[in-house]
């Protein structure tokens, strides 16, 4: 038996598996396709203090081997999400964490304060990184003093598991992490989307309503791995590798990058069943290379 | 329940742009409603990375199969559409809702612009405890009107092209049935310029309409909400609250 568990502050994952935010709805989407409990973790729909009707259509953008969204967190804001969707997704045989977004500090202490209440939702996603949103989101990630602010103020409220999600659209995202770290962050997952663009040649008008959307999908993840590896070596906190995931072996090189953990986030749309494979695959590769513990493969680049 | 299936392509018919693809199904297939689309991937074609968004055409329980009418648009379509029998291909289904079933003494008008044809055929079927089925069929030519003889089957058949080289020559908003015919449900899937036109004639005439809406999807199953229309309700996903609406849920 190989030993999959991993032990994050105040989270206990039973496999390093997790699913990106916003590519997995609030897991009943996709509950026809896994077995939720199969799985680390499940990180539900990016969720703001209001309602968002998000940006108009079309938000969407495919690229070779990815595509571009605009979405814009959409979403019906956290005290719907606590009275409508938390009472139906609480009891999932899985951790359920909450991404949370916000437009300015205020929004994001006050919808964090309202999810650290939540019994059965171990740890938030706080995400500085959305590319997308006209205020807030990324503004607050791409510079050291911008996130020290958000996360030092959510710290304050938040006494579980604090991951910060970190946007790769940055000149140097080791030190944006080390920001995260000092202001008290339990954990950072990188990468969020890489910001892009799309162009209709014909129209020769923009393909997105808002000109410029993330880009996501297998052609981030070559990015993204070395992200994972910058970090990694930067931090002393835990690292989640997100970018482009979609086999088993994919996931298994951001472990050996330094990974504790990884996300899968637009394979989840070409193969609903992706998530639970890649479980599987990671234990097939464990058993093949000998290795008991997966712990031996956090950072165990040669 | 939604289930992703592995299919073989077992009969192929090619038109210029589109082809009819007969799917026999490894495992036996779930209830599948007229209107609901399946989700298919595309395999080695490195310009469609996400799966292309289908109607269903036609569904035979009995011999496992599908039957899936699909237009060459892009790449991806190209693709489907360039497979030959015996090739397998990887399908998620079904998907979204189909068209509300009439009652037994509703005069319904099923109306289809383009490869917009391609879900009423089964819904017809599911309709067969109705007395009679009107089809509206309209295409920009003659060879945009595939498989007339599965509609006849079903129904009678009425034809518009734009260039009158079958039916009558205009858009099917301007087919005489209009003055004559006793309609009180529509059922329209087609391009938006044809489906605003009918909800327009529609809402003039006080008729109950839906129609099939086919915004641009990456998930197919209400997770990514990319494909969002902007309703009465606010911004709904296409693939998870549609492809279905009724036209009073619209802002058009």
């Amino acid at each position: 038996m190989v030993k999959t568990e991993i032990r994050l502050k105040g989270l206990t994952l039973k496999n390093p598996v997790m699913t990106a935010s916003g590519t997995f709805g609030y897991g009943e989407e996709y509950a026809d396709f896994v077995d939720l409990s199969e799985l680390g973790g499940i990180i539900v729909k990016g969720t703001t203090l209001h309602h968002r009707e998000g940006n108009p259509y079309p938000r969407m953008a495919e690229t070779p081997m990815g595509m571009l969204n605009c979405v814009g967190l959409q979403n019906k804001g956290v005290d719907y999400f606590i009275e409508t969707i938390y009472p139906r997704i609480r009891h999932f045989d899985t951790n359920v964490l909450v991404n949370v977004s916000g437009s300015n500090i205020d929004d994001y202490v006050t919808a964090a304060a309202k999810i650290d209440a939540l019994e059965d939702i171990p740890a938030i996603e706080l995400n500085v990184s959305c590319p997308n949103v006209k205020q807030g989101g990324m503004a607050f990630g791409v510079t050291c003093s911008g996130i020290e602010q958000v996360v030092k103020a959510v710290r304050e409220v938040y006494h579980k598991h604090l991951m910060v999600k970190l946007s790769p659209n940055v000149t140097n995202i080791a030190e944006i992490a080390l920001a995260a770290e000092a202001a008290g962050a339990d954990s950072v997952s990188l990468i969020n989307t890489l910001l892009g663009m799309a162009i209709d040649a014909e129209t020769r008008k923009p393909v997105l309503s808002m000109v410029t959307g993330g880009l996501s999908g297998a052609c981030v993840k070559p990015v993204a791995l070395r992200m994972v590896w910058q970090v990694a070596k930067a931090v002393k906190i835990p690292v989640i590798g997100l970018g482009g995931i979609s086999s088993a072996t994919d996931a298994i090189e951001f472990l050996l990058a330094g990974a504790s953990a990884i996300q899968i986030g637009t394979a989840n749309f070409i193969d609903p069943a992706i998530s639970a494979k890649v479980v599987k695959g990671i234990v097939e590769y464990c058993e093949r290379q000998g290795v008991d513990d997966i712990h031996e493969l956090i950072g165990g680049l040669r | 329940m939604k289930k992703i299936i592995d299919f073989q392509i077992i009969e192929k018919q090619s038109f210029p742009r589109a082809a009819l693809l007969r799917l026999k199904a490894s495992t036996p297939l779930p209830e599948c409603r007229g209107g609901q689309f399946v989700n298919v991937r595309v395999d080695g074609c490195d310009k469609a990375y996400l799966r292309r968004p289908i109607s269903i055409h036609d569904v035979d329980y009995q011999n496992n199969t599908i039957d899936l009418l699909i237009q060459e648009k892009h790449e991806g379509t190209q693709k489907l559409c360039a497979s030959p029998v015996g090739a397998a291909l990887n399908v998620v289904m079904p998907l979204g809702n189909g068209f509300t079933l009439p009652d037994k003494d509703d005069n319904v008008l099923l109306v289809g612009g383009g490869i917009g044809i391609a879900p009423l055929l089964y819904f017809a079927k599911q309709c067969n405890y109705l007395q009679n089925i009107n089809f509206l069929l309209g295409g920009r030519t003659q060879s945009d009107l595939m498989l007339l003889d599965h509609f006849r089957n079903e129904g009678e058949v009425f034809i518009t092209t734009n260039d009158g080289s079958m039916g009558e020559e205009g858009f099917v908003t301007e087919h005489s049935l209009w003055k004559t015919m006793k309609i009180n449900k529509i059922y329209a899937c087609g391009p938006m310029p044809m489906m605003k036109a009918v909800a327009k004639m529609a809402r003039e005439r006080h008729i109950w309409c839906e129609v099939s809406l086919e915004n641009q999807m990456a998930c197919g199953i209400g997770a990514c909400l990319c494909c969002v229309e902007n309703t009465k309700e606010g911004n709904l996903c296409v693939c998870k609250e549609g492809p279905v609406f009724n036209i009073e849920r619209l802002l058009w």
